[in-house]
Parts: C-alpha cells; structure tokens; sequence
C-alpha cells in the first residue's frame, strides 16, 4: 500500500514542481479563485517587505496572515515552494492514515453489526466489502493531491494551503483518539481562520464515542471529558495568542486578521458569495446582514451534531463543506479539502439523485470562472453580473452536492435499519419521502 | 495714513524729475554700466525724461486728485476718521499702527512656445502676532477672514492653490510657483495644537467656506503627513511633521467661484492696481491657471528680532496666444486681459510689472512698447534673469494717454529656451482592471552634476500598493534609495504615503516603478460617473539642484517677489519643486442598478442551502402513503360530520 502512495507523491510534487518553473505560475498567482486577499502569498510577501522596512505589517491592509504564518515565512521565503509541496503532501498523508483508520472502525462496526444481526436480511447489497474499502484511502490522497484546486492553490503559494494541512492533521489525531493533539491543531485552525472552530463539535462527539463515554448531559463523565477537551483547545489558543503577541509586541493583529475575516472589508472578488453582495448592500443593512451571513456558517452546527451525533467523520465532511462554501474569502483550496472525502462516501453513490447535473455544472464554472473573469476585467465587454452570476450557480451547486450526499447518508442510514426495499401495508413497494 | 504717503510719494516724484538720471538708477537698477544694454537705454531715458520734466506740474495735481477721491470712499476707513475730528480718532491714534506693508508685482515671460505666462502676485507683510493671547481685532491691509483662521486654528503656516491645467516644464521653463493640478492645501500647525486631526478638519471646512472649493472633501483618506518633502518655508525650524497635513484633490475645478473669494482678500479688491486685469473670463481661457494662498511667518531683520506674517496671494496664467491671435505674433496687456493699466493700487508700497527680456537682450525676438528705461536683474531658478521694469507707482509710466497697454510684438520665433534641469513625468502602465503599475520618470538634465531628489507619491487607498514591488532604476542599474519613508494603507481610512531619497545620477532618467492592485468598492464609493476613472494626485519632487550662478541668500533683502518665494540657505543651489502629472485610473465597477437584484439572488442561494438542510435535519423518511383523491376527502369529511366511519 505503501508503494502506490509513494508513487501518487512523486507524481504530484513533480506536477506542481513543473508548473512552479513554467510561465503559468505568474498567472495562477493573480487568479481571484485561487487566492483570496487572506491566503494571498503577493501579500505574504508584502508582510515581510514591509517588516523589512521596519513598519509594522498590520499597519496597512494589505497584509492579513497570522504573526505566526509571518514568522514561519520569515525563515522559510527562500523555500517557499518547497513548503506548500510539503504542505500538500502532509494533508495527503494525513488523510490517507486517517481515511485507513476510519475504514478500519467502520469495518469493524460493521462486523459487529453483523454478528449482532442488527442489519435487515435484504440490506447485504449495502454492506461494505474490504476489497471496496481498500483502495479508499488511496483514492482520497489521490482526490486531494492530484485535483487541479489543489494544484493550482499550490502553485499560487495560496497559504490555505497550510491551513488545509492543519486541518488534515486534526482530523488525523482525531481519528487517531489523540486528544491532546486533537486540541492544539484544532486551535491552530481556528487562529488560522476562526470557522475551523465549528470542528469542536464533530471531534468532541468522536473522541467521547471512541472512548465510549455516552453522550448524556447528565453524565458527569461527559462534561468533565467536554471540559478537558475544552481546556486543552483554549490553553494551546491563548498560548498562540499570546505568543503572536510577544513575536510582534502588539495586538493590531487582532483587528487586522480576525477582524477582517469577519467584517469582510474587502471585496475583491472570489469564488464565494460576498463580495458583490456586500458590493451592493445598502449601508444601513451592511450590519444586520453581515451578521446573518456569518452566523450561517456557525448556525448548521449543533443540528447537524444533533442528527450525525453516531457519525462524527461524516459531520465533519459537512462542516468543511458548510465553511468553504458560506466563508467570507473562499478560494477553491477550501474546496479542494472537503472534495478529497468523497470516495470515503463510495458506497453513497447509489442514493444520490443529481450527482451528474452537479458535476456537469462545477466542471462548466470552473472553465467560466476565468472565462466571465476575462470579459469581465480585460476585455471590457461583460460586467461584474456575469461573473457574480457563475459564482452564484457555483455556489448553488456545492450546496446541491453537500446536501446531495446528506441526503444518501440518511437514506443509507434508514435502509440499514428498517430494510432496503420497503413495502406498503398492502404489500406494494413503496417509495421514501422525507416527512 | 494714506494722505501722508500720498505727500510723500508726490515729494518724491517731483525729486525724481528734478535729478535727471540718477532717480531711476538708484531706485531700481542693478544695471551695469559698460553692459550692452546701457545703449539702448541712455536715448530713450532722456526723452522720458524730458517728457516727465515738462509734465511735473500736472502730474502732481493729479496725484492730489486722485488721492482725495481715494480718501473719501469707505474702502480706507481708518484714513477718512483720521482726517476728521471725531472723538474716537485720538483713541485710534493712541493705538500704535501696525506696521503692515503691500507690494503687487507682475512678471510676464514670454515662452519660446509662442506662449505668455504671467504671474501676479500680491504681499502683505504684516508686523503682528496671531498666536499670543490677546486678540487681534484691527485688520487694515490683511484680510481678517485670513487672520482669524490663523489665530483661530493656530497655524503656522498655510499653502494652499487651485490650478486648472498641466504646467508643461519642458516647453515652459520651471514656473515661480510651482502647482500640481486641483486643489492642494499643506498645514504646519503650531506646537500648541493638540488634536491635530480634528483642527484640520474643521480648517479644511472653514477655507472651503472661505475659497468656494470642496476643500471640505479633504479627509483622513486623502490626507498624509509628508516627513520631508514640505518643510515650512517661513521662520522656525521645528520639523516635527505630526503638525504637518498635506492633502490634494487632483479632481477639483478651478472656476470663477474661486477667482473671487480669492480676488477679494486683496486690499484693493480688484478695483485698482493690477487686479484689474483679472477677469475671470480671459483668465480661464488659458492654457493654465494657478492661483494660490501662501501664509507664513518670516523675518522682518537680519537679526529676525522681529517677526511679521506674509500673505502672498499668487496667480499664475499662461495665455495660448499664438492660437488666439490668427497668427500674428503679438499680444498686449489689452489683448489677454480685455484691461489695460491706469493706475497702481494706492495702498501698495510698491507696484511693478516685470517683463523678462533675457533672451531678447538686442531686441532681435521681440519688440516690447511702451519701452522702459528701468532694467532690473535677479537670480531666479538658478539663472540670472534680465527684467524691464514699468514702476505704476510712478505717473510717467502710463504716458501721456494714461493707461498702460504693454505690447510685445515678436520679429523671430527662433531661440531656445534653457532647459530646466529637473523634470518629472508619470504614468500607469498595464491593462485590464485587476493591477497595474504606476511608473514616475525623474529627469536629471545637469551635465555633470548628481542631485539628491525627494519624491513623495500620496497614492488613494483603493489603489493597493506593493511596495516589495518598487523599483528604482537609472541608467539601466538599479539605484537603491538611500531614504525610504512608506506608510501603508488603510481600508477607508487613510492612503498610501511614499517618500524617499533619490540620489539622480548626471543626465539621465531615473524611473521609480511601483505595483499596485485595484480594489473592488461598495457602490455607494464611487464618484459620479464611475467609469471617468479615479484621480490620484501629482507625485511631489522636492530637490535642491545645483545653480549656475551664485543665489542670493540675503532674506531680508529687498527683491522682487518672484524670485523671493523659496528661501534660499546656499549660494550652490536652489529649491526646485517638480509635479508631475496626476493620474486618472479606472477601477472594476459593479453594475449599479442592481442592488435589489443582488441581494434577493444571493439570499435565495443562501437559502437554498438553509432550506436543503434543514429539509434534511427535521424531517425523517416515511413510505408514501397514497393520496386519497380530492372526492373521497370531501366524502370522509361529511360523514365525520354525520358521524359514521370514513371510508
């Protein structure tokens, strides 16, 4: 196994290693979809410039990375393109171990259930064989690696790159029932970028599950494990905080990074849905509805915990979806992490309902992006409403995709426990319908 | 007051026609005696001479004449009470009169272009104190709406200008004061200031009440506080730039709204003296237009024991008049400004047109008439400049029509001009909306002489710099500046500030080259008529160049007003400021009529994804039950209603 993932690395870090030396890199770099004004390495780079010339980076509001990110480029410019390919490569690996291990339990449930007789006698066909299993994990490092959002976010040195990687490593630990490092890399995502934050719910709900401590609020277990975990996640936070604090000897990056990200100041635009909203927003409605915007992405969380409570992995495909598509600077990077845990969903495949209508219509924005962008801002023919609109059918399609999947998830779910082909009282087959 | 100078200026004029000769040497010339120039004069002084002898009488009659229909109008009310009895007048003559002082002057300089520049400028030097406590309340030459705003705001030093059009150095020679186009206004601000900022905003409001401008447009987004590029050009040597504010609005039009406000602070209004020449609508029909405020405090002494405030009002046109004139080469004060002279204002100490014949010294270009006896040579620019002078004050100058109507008529339209030595140039270079590159060209023509420049860009908010992006190049290497000042940006709040020290190698171009990203407003930020583009004020080149000859260093000297603006520290060199050209860049503009649109269709998106959601959370899957037929419910519900079983 160790072989092919080997080779999949090779080819990915010669992939990006070719495009870093061809005159596409230039390009990749300036593209909108591929770098936001938060992930932007222009700006990195602008950071240090700035820090060079002894003026503070946080003085002006072209630079937004943590201190930390400024810190780590600060030894590292010169191996910049090194670092994401590294980057790249650890989310991979990452994924691939937490994948394995993840496929492991659900063997092993599924064994149990098995044994146990739980499952009804017609739902066999939807029992997971090993030989399926086998080559999921490959498939999702291959998914993250070789997927053009992640190549080309590498090659503009987009730094969500890094934050992906973070991410990767916290589902690892978390898959892995590390707790401790669960904690700190879960605060190391969330200094990066806040919404990482609603990932507490999903690790929570796994780490109590694998240490079979019942989710029960009168349990006291519970709560005492909800406060360690709490405790860790907090110190390792207030630990960086305060670290940036004494790396830079002030606390303008407050404002300047998490402010940012949250009164979504700058508009240029992306691939997400706010720049042209808050574009054309009225300005005695920017607050409320800046508000309502950014506690949509925080606002699905304890539902979906409420209703995937036995399946946090999954729960926490959704809220890496839910972050990607309703943050306020997305890049297509963001993307790229969330579509990496299709191939665990393999076997949902048989659910889904407009699967080929959404990937038809992510395929066509993704060659319209730069197409409408071209019209748009060189050629002066088309306007920014042809542009804001193929981000709008973008958007509407990921949401088709996620929901898609939740639905399958669901339906598989209720298969598994009342049988796969229903009857009706009187003995027709009968269709489901969500009631 | 006014009654006495009036006596002795006509003492004076009748000592002037007495001795010969020696009244218009000592009074204005620095001529040499062996010079070329003296043949021209000699036979024409002695015919003007003899002119004024055989006049004296009359003139002096006038004179009187005319000084008591100045006395009786109400423009001079502290001279009309001083000539009558009233009580209050001993009290008036108590008080120690200010000593204040009003010299007009006028400098015409034909180009070589075929173009005619002509700068006014206007000084009173008052010998007073705004800042101490006591209020001053007598205003008699300086304007009080001027002088309360200096005590009130308590400034030290105020600039500010309006200009239409480019001044193009390099066909026009360096200008006397130097301009960028719009509005420009730069502060020092007293030491005593606490809340600079707020003090500026309210200054900026009440001079844009003052000058009719949308000086009120100035705000922190557009303000910087330059560390060394504008250094006060009075006395005092703090240099701390907190007290500095430095603002400019490329986009402002300069219009008659402005001409008169400003036209009104002078204190014979534009009744007499030279301001009757400015009327607005040949003033405006020009290739450029500058007109300025400078006030500052100077030195009234060598010692500077005692200070005074200077308030020079400048105005700086430049008539396109081998367009105008169909093709005549010619042109008369009546020709560009529809006026000719008759008199000098009565409360200037002094009133001269100057006319600069240093290229012209045999009379082979041009032809000047009436012509002058009076020659007058100073150091301006780094160049010895030649000038006739016409002294109004003096009757003899109108001649016997009594009006003076300058006429220059040129013979040939060859001769260069001498280059000047500083030149700066800007522009945006790169195509679409997402970035570009702002590049300024910086032209050091000195022989072999390298200069030091300061260059200082003011650069919006909405237009991102990257300053890891500069670079400084001449002659094909990189010139790394040896100072870098840069202020960052910040979102609505204030713009980039980029200064720096550019040492200019001999003859070259030095190309500063700067990257910049072009933001994406809010709707409601964008001026009317968006696409037109954004303005982004001149870039500043602040520079002492090498002089060819030796500067005058004397301050306290008495020169002519033009060549008297910069102070100048050396004998080497000279102060030269460059701008260079504003630029106009577009921005990416989202469609305007769409607001309503955009926010139903992204809140449809957005609840799109809510709505699937929560379709997904709150409900579970059931098997459909067939849906009883529309008949058959209406059937069940009658007979719940009779009470017998449903079907």
């Amino acid at each position: 196994m160790a072989a092919p993932l080997t080779l999949l690395l090779i080819l990915a870090v010669t992939i990006r290693a070719a495009l870093y030396r061809s005159s596409l890199a230039d390009l990749i770099a300036e593209r909108v979809e591929v770098v936001s004004p938060l992930t932007a390495w222009k700006r990195v780079v602008e950071g240090l410039a700035l820090l060079d010339l002894g003026v503070s980076p946080y003085a002006g509001d072209v630079f937004h990375e943590t201190p930390l990110i400024i810190y780590l480029f600060h030894f590292l410019v010169d191996y910049a393109e090194i670092t994401f390919m590294l980057a790249d490569v650890i989310t991979a690996v990452a994924l691939y171990l937490a994948v394995k291990d993840y496929n492991k339990q659900v063997f092993r449930k599924q064994k149990y259930a098995l044994e146990a007789e739980r499952y009804p006698l017609d739902c066999l066909e939807l029992i997971r064989s090993p030989k399926e299993m086998y080559y999921i994990p490959l498939k999702v490092a291959m998914f993250y690696l070789l997927n053009p959002f992640t190549i080309l976010s590498c090659v503009a040195k987009s730094t969500c790159g890094l934050n992906n990687a973070v991410i990767a490593l916290f589902i690892l630990t978390t898959i892995k029932g590390n707790v401790l490092l669960s904690a700190i890399f879960l605060s190391l995502a969330t200094y990066q970028s806040i919404y990482p934050l609603t990932l507490c719910a999903p690790a929570l709900l796994y780490l109590t599950q694998r240490q079979y401590i019942p989710v029960n609020f009168r349990r006291f277990s519970f709560w005492w494990f909800v406060a360690q975990y709490a405790f860790m996640y907090l110190g390792s936070l207030f630990v960086m905080i305060c670290l940036s604090f004494f790396l830079l000897g002030s606390w303008d990056y407050l404002p300047s990074v998490y402010g940012f990200i949250l009164s979504v100041p700058d508009l240029t635009p992306n691939i997400g849905l706010f720049w042209y909203f808050f574009a054309e927003m009225f300005e005695h409605f920017r607050l409320f509805f800046l508000c309502v915007f950014q506690i949509n992405i925080f606002f699905y969380t304890i539902p979906l915990s409420i209703k995937l409570k036995e399946h946090p992995v999954f729960l926490i495909f959704m809220q890496l979806a839910v972050i990607s598509i309703f943050k306020s600077y997305p890049t297509v990077g963001d993307i790229a992490l969330y579509l990496a845990f299709l191939p665990v969903w393999s076997h949902l495949h048989r659910f889904l309902r407009n699967i080929f209508l959404v990937s038809c219509v992510l395929l066509a924005c993704s060659a319209l992006f730069p197409v409408l962008w071209h019209l748009w801002i060189y050629a002066g023919s088309a306007n920014s409403n042809f542009y804001y609109a193929i981000t709008l059918l973008f958007n509407v399609a990921q949401i088709l995709l996620v929901s898609d999947y939740f639905y399958a998830f669901l339906r598989r779910e209720h298969h598994l426990s009342y049988g796969l082909y229903l009857k009706r009282k009187d003995g027709s087959e009968a269709t489901l319908v969500l009631k | 007051m006014a009654a006495h100078r009036c006596s002795r200026s006509a003492l004076l004029l009748i000592l002037c026609g007495l001795t010969l000769f020696t009244a218009a040497d000592s009074q204005e010339t620095t001529v040499n005696g062996g010079h070329h120039a003296s043949a021209v004069k000699n036979p024409q002084t002695s015919t003007e001479t003899a002119d004024q002898t055989t006049e004296q009488p009359a003139v002096e009659e006038r004179r009187w004449e005319a000084t008591e229909v100045e006395e009786a109008t109400p423009d001079d009310a502290a001279a009309d009470k001083q000539d009558s009895p009233v009580p209050e007048t001993v009290v008036l003559t108590s008080v120690p009169q200010p000593k204040d002082d009003f010299q007009e002057e006028l400098v015409i300089r034909p180009l070589h272009s075929g173009d005619i520049y002509a700068s006014f400028q206007f000084r009173t030097v008052w010998e007073t104190d705004f800042t101490r406590g006591n209020k001053v309340s007598h205003y008699r030459l300086f304007p009080k709406s001027l002088g309360q705003v200096i005590s009130k705001f308590s400034v030290r030093e105020l600039h500010i200008s309006f200009t239409q059009g480019y001044w193009r150095t390099m066909q026009w020679g360096q200008p006397f004061q130097p301009a960028p186009p719009g509005a420009e206004l730069w502060v020092w601000f007293q030491d005593s200031v606490t809340d600079v900022d707020s003090t500026w905003k309210e200054l900026t409001n009440v001079l844009s009440g003052i000058f009719c401008a949308s000086l009120n447009f100035i705000d922190s987004t557009n303000t910087v506080q330059p560390s060394a590029s504008f250094k006060p050009l009075g006395i005092g040597n703090v240099t701390d730039h907190r007290f500095l504010r430095y603002a400019t609005l490329p986009r402002e039009i300069v219009c008659t709204e402005n001409l008169t406000p400003w036209k009104k602070l002078l204190p014979c209004g534009s009744k007499a003296g030279l301001a009757v020449l400015l009327k607005s609508e040949k003033l405006f029909h020009s290739s450029f237009h500058s007109q300025a405020v400078h006030i500052r405090p100077m030195c009234q002494d060598w010692e500077c024991k005692t200070t005074s405030w200077e308030l020079r009002q400048t105005l700086n046109v430049v008539f396109d008049l081998h367009t105008s004139a169909q093709g005549k080469r010619e042109w008369s004060l009546f020709k560009m400004f529809s006026r000719t002279l008759t008199e000098a204002c009565p409360l200037a100490s002094s009133s001269k047109i100057y006319i600069d014949i240093t290229d012209n010294p045999e009379g082979e270009q041009f032809e000047v008439s009436p012509a002058t006896p009076l020659l007058s040579q100073a150091s301006v620019l780094g160049d010895r400049r030649t000038f006739s002078v016409y002294d109004l004050t003096q009757q003899i100058t109108f001649g016997t029509v009594r009006s003076l109507n300058l006429l220059i008529r040129w013979k040939s339209s060859e001769g260069d001009m001498l280059r000047p030595l500083l030149h700066g140039e800007r522009y945006v270079a790169g195509y679409g909306l997402q970035t570009g590159e702002i590049h300024t060209l910086m032209y050091n023509y000195h022989p072999y002489r390298s200069f030091p420049v300061l260059l200082l860009d003011s650069v919006p908010w909405y237009l991102r710099l990257y300053i890891h992006t500069l670079t400084v190049t001449s002659k094909g290497k990189d010139n790394k500046p040896s100072y870098i000042h840069y202020q960052p940006s910040k979102d609505r709040v204030r713009p980039h500030l980029l200064e720096m020290l550019v040492q200019l190698p001999p003859n070259s171009v030095t190309e500063v080259t700067v990257q910049f990203e072009r933001a994406l407003l809010k709707w409601t930020e964008y001026t009317p008529d968006p696409n037109h583009g954004f303005y982004v004020g001149s870039s500043v080149i602040s520079s002492l160049v090498p002089s060819i000859v030796a500067m005058d260093t004397n301050s306290t000297r008495e020169r002519p007003l033009f060549s008297s603006f910069f102070p100048c520290k050396e004998e080497s060199s000279y102060f030269v400021r460059v701008y260079t050209e504003p630029l106009l860049v577009n921005l990416p503009t989202p469609d305007f009529s769409m607001p309503y649109n955009v926010i139903c269709l992204t809140c449809t998106v957005v609840a799109v994804g809510y709505g699937s959601l929560y379709n997904l959370l709150t409900r579970s899957f059931q098997i459909e039950e067939p849906n009883p037929g529309l008949a058959k419910r209406i059937a069940n519900v009658i007979r719940k209603m009779r009470g017998v079983p449903p079907l």
